[in-house]
């Protein structure tokens, strides 16, 4: 007796809603047009967002995936299809392969890095008691700043003879280096520089985690006798911060990944090939060789490596990530 | 086991004073509450005990020892929080034997990898073990050692907070409204087991909570603290039949305490809500008094008079062995519950004139400052119908 003359009432509600509509609800389609009405609106909101989404992921995806089978070059009117002829280049190509080793090792280097310090430096103003918001916000200005204008002013800290970081060193009797063009260190100097970019990010997850973990559960610890330092850090706040930490190393292995903008401001992949990395490879093969084929090749074997150490990374980390 | 004494405790939070120069000795063995509504200090008294916060004033001993500026662990006390506060990321297992770890290994024995090849490690962790087995029997959460907090019920997640307490046998347990967070049966069944538990271990024990019930059922004193201060020390039947602060008989019973306005006319007589009651009370006459009267030290009267009140019944609440029934006198709001036994239901209804009678000695006298004032309380027997005729 109630139920028909609820969905009635919802059919009034849904008719008089619309206002242009004068729609009014049989008695026997009642149940059959208040779900096409639902199903109507759930479209029409979500419309623009899998439009876009369409739009500006699938298909773009789609497309490197088609280009990566064809040898097109970039703005030729015609194109034929290779099968995995691009893909058999890119694995024997000696210049991608070390464009991959030096991903590898800056890789290996930033995100530790990144994260170790982001932790301490977090730890550091948690703890403090002046200043908190002024140490936040100069950690976390590198962030927010456009990299390629902050390539510039490393450049210049960097220079070989005038620059202030040479100075120092011969200053204080440290023999000098020209970072950016020694083979030797200008992957070290990229990834100093990758470190201070994303330090402010990993920081300020690292806060908002820090500020997550209840107090009570130190309190419980002073009283257990876990009140040094080291101790707290080991039985409360570490593993408190597991699933902050899980989601900071993912996000910054990402982000330094993709890095691009120090290497092509700073380098271009310089001198010889010491500090080429994988997305600069590809932008270079595909926007100055105009090698499109070839680029989309690099772009689906970039993008499996990132699905997959995402995958694997979020696999290890979960089981010994505890969520509360 | 051991005493603990308070001496002259001030603690300030910036300008607020949290603390007014709490001074509190507890035996040994004893089960004492602190008992107050949320906010009065009684949680921040607990945390200084513990040395979770330091005190800006006065001294703590525990058996005799001046703790003062010395750590929690260095304290002997345990503590069983409100929320718990178990370390999510361990099993049950883990967390009880925390304490045990913290103290009888070193920081080298515990690290994780070079600590287990350590002389002695395998040896002091079997007993941990040993010890953490047998707390876990002892309180039937054995099965539940290899599980983690977030898959046990709260009555459990209890247990296990009691459990790491109990496992290094501490001079001293504090407990910070333990049973809040639970529902209320099972609140009522921990009770039980927290008062058996003292029994059994034979503790100090110092109980913070805002429930009377429980204030009333565990302790062998009860501290209530308002404000910052302690109001009364006394056993639980004192504090709810001889209070000494009017502060103190209206927090503790429910339905609350009526509180009457009068004026003393002569010696004997006060004159209190259109009606005189013939109380000797230590006071002058013309001075204004608070008489403070329990729900149930009021009877049925068939008749008014002196020593009588008479007013007109605004509501009933039947709570099945009682009726509360809620009565407006005369006068400018004075408001009366009287706890009437259940078989005069049918014969009450709203609106009706009632007359109760008073229980002589169970009126209690404050102050205008709401000191309590002793001295002879009587009551005319002729003017009060015993309770029998009346309901006939």
């Amino acid at each position: 007796m109630r139920e028909p003359r609820a969905s009635t009432d919802a059919c009034h509600e849904l008719s008089s809603r619309d206002g242009a509509s004068t729609f009014r609800c049989p008695a026997a389609s009642k149940a059959l047009g208040r779900g096409l009405r639902e199903a109507l609106a759930a479209w029409i909101l979500a419309g623009p967002s899998v439009f876009f989404l369409l739009m500006l992921y699938c298909l773009p995806v789609i497309g490197v995936f088609v280009i990566a089978f064809t040898n097109w070059q970039f703005g030729a009117a015609t194109l034929s299809f290779v099968g995995l002829a691009n893909f058999r280049e890119v694995i024997a190509d000696e210049d991608f392969r070390s464009s991959l080793r030096n991903t590898a090792i800056y890789l290996l280097i930033v995100v530790p890095g990144t994260v170790s310090l982001g932790l301490l430096i977090a730890l550091l103003i948690e703890g403090g008691k002046s200043c908190r918001s002024f140490y936040r916000a100069i950690h976390f200005l590198p962030f927010m700043a456009t990299m390629s204008a902050m390539a510039i002013a490393w450049e210049a800290l960097l220079h070989p003879t005038i620059g202030l970081v040479n100075q120092t060193l011969s200053a204080i009797g440290m023999p000098a280096a020209n970072w950016l063009r020694d083979e030797h260190t200008v992957l070290l100097a990229l990834a100093a520089i990758g470190i201070w970019q994303n330090l402010g990010f990993a920081m300020v997850l690292f806060l908002a985690g820090l500020k997550s973990i209840p107090k009570d559960i130190y309190d419980a610890a002073d009283v257990d006798g876990a009140d040094l330092w080291l101790d707290r850090l080991r039985t409360v706040t570490l593993p408190m911060l597991g699933p902050v930490s899980m989601f900071v190393v993912i996000v910054v292995a990402l982000r330094v990944f993709a890095s691009f903008d120090t290497v092509k401001v700073l380098t271009q992949g310089g001198p010889g090939h010491a500090s080429e990395m994988l997305l600069y490879t590809l932008y270079r093969e595909s926007f100055e060789y105009l090698r499109a084929g070839y680029g989309a090749a690099i772009a689906v074997v970039f993008l499996a490596i990132v699905v997959t150490l995402t995958l694997v990374q979020a696999h290890l980390m979960d089981r010994k990530v505890h969520y509360q | 086991m051991a005493s603990v004494s308070i001496d002259g405790i001030v603690k300030n939070y910036g300008p607020t004073p949290v603390l007014r120069d709490v001074s509190l000795s507890i035996a040994d063995g004893e089960f004492l509450t602190l008992l107050g509504p949320s906010g009065c200090g009684k949680s921040t008294l607990l945390r200084v005990l513990a040395g979770l916060e330091m005190q800006d004033a006065g001294s703590i001993s525990i058996g005799g020892r001046v703790v003062d500026g010395l750590r929690p662990k260095r304290r002997d006390v345990a503590m069983v929080f409100q929320s718990y506060a178990l370390y999510p990321h361990m099993t049950v297992a883990a967390n009880i034997a925390l304490p045990l770890r913290m103290r009888r290994l070193t920081a080298i024995q515990r690290l994780p990898l070079v600590g287990r090849l350590l002389p002695g490690r395998a040896r002091i962790a079997a007993e941990i073990d040993m010890e953490v087995t047998r707390t876990a029997k002892s309180l039937d959460i054995g099965h539940l050692l290899p599980r983690k907090p977030g898959q046990l019920s709260g009555g459990q997640r209890q247990r296990v907070a009691v459990g790491r307490a109990m496992v290094r046998h501490p001079a001293v347990f504090l407990m910070d409204e333990p049973l809040s967070n639970l529902d209320s049966k099972l609140r009522v069944q921990m009770r039980a087991e927290i008062k058996e538990l003292h029994q059994r271990l034979g503790g100090t024990f110092v109980y913070v909570t805002h429930d009377q019930a429980e204030a009333m059922t565990l302790s062998d004193r009860v501290a209530v603290m308002l404000d910052g201060e302690l109001l009364q020390v006394a056993p639980p039947q004192d504090i709810y039949g001889d209070p000494s602060d009017r502060r103190v008989a209206e927090f503790i019973g429910s339905p609350k305490i009526n509180i009457l306005d009068g004026v003393m006319r002569e010696r004997g007589l006060i004159d209190v809500a259109g009606s005189t009651l013939k109380i000797d009370a230590a006071a002058l006459p013309g001075m204004h008094l608070s008489l403070g009267i329990r729900p149930e030290a009021l009877h049925l009267a068939d008749q008014g008079g002196q020593s009588t009140l008479t007013g007109s019944v605004r509501m009933i609440e039947h709570m099945g062995s009682d009726l509360f029934v809620h009565l407006d006198l005369a006068g400018p709001d004075q408001p009366l519950v009287a706890r009437l036994p259940a078989e005069y239901g049918p014969r009450i209804t709203p609106g009706q004139t009632l007359h109760v009678g008073i229980r002589p000695e169970r009126v209690l006298l404050f102050t205008p400052d709401g000191r309590r004032l002793r001295g002879q309380v009587e009551l005319s027997r002729a003017s009060v119908m015993p309770l029998r005729e009346a309901a006939r």
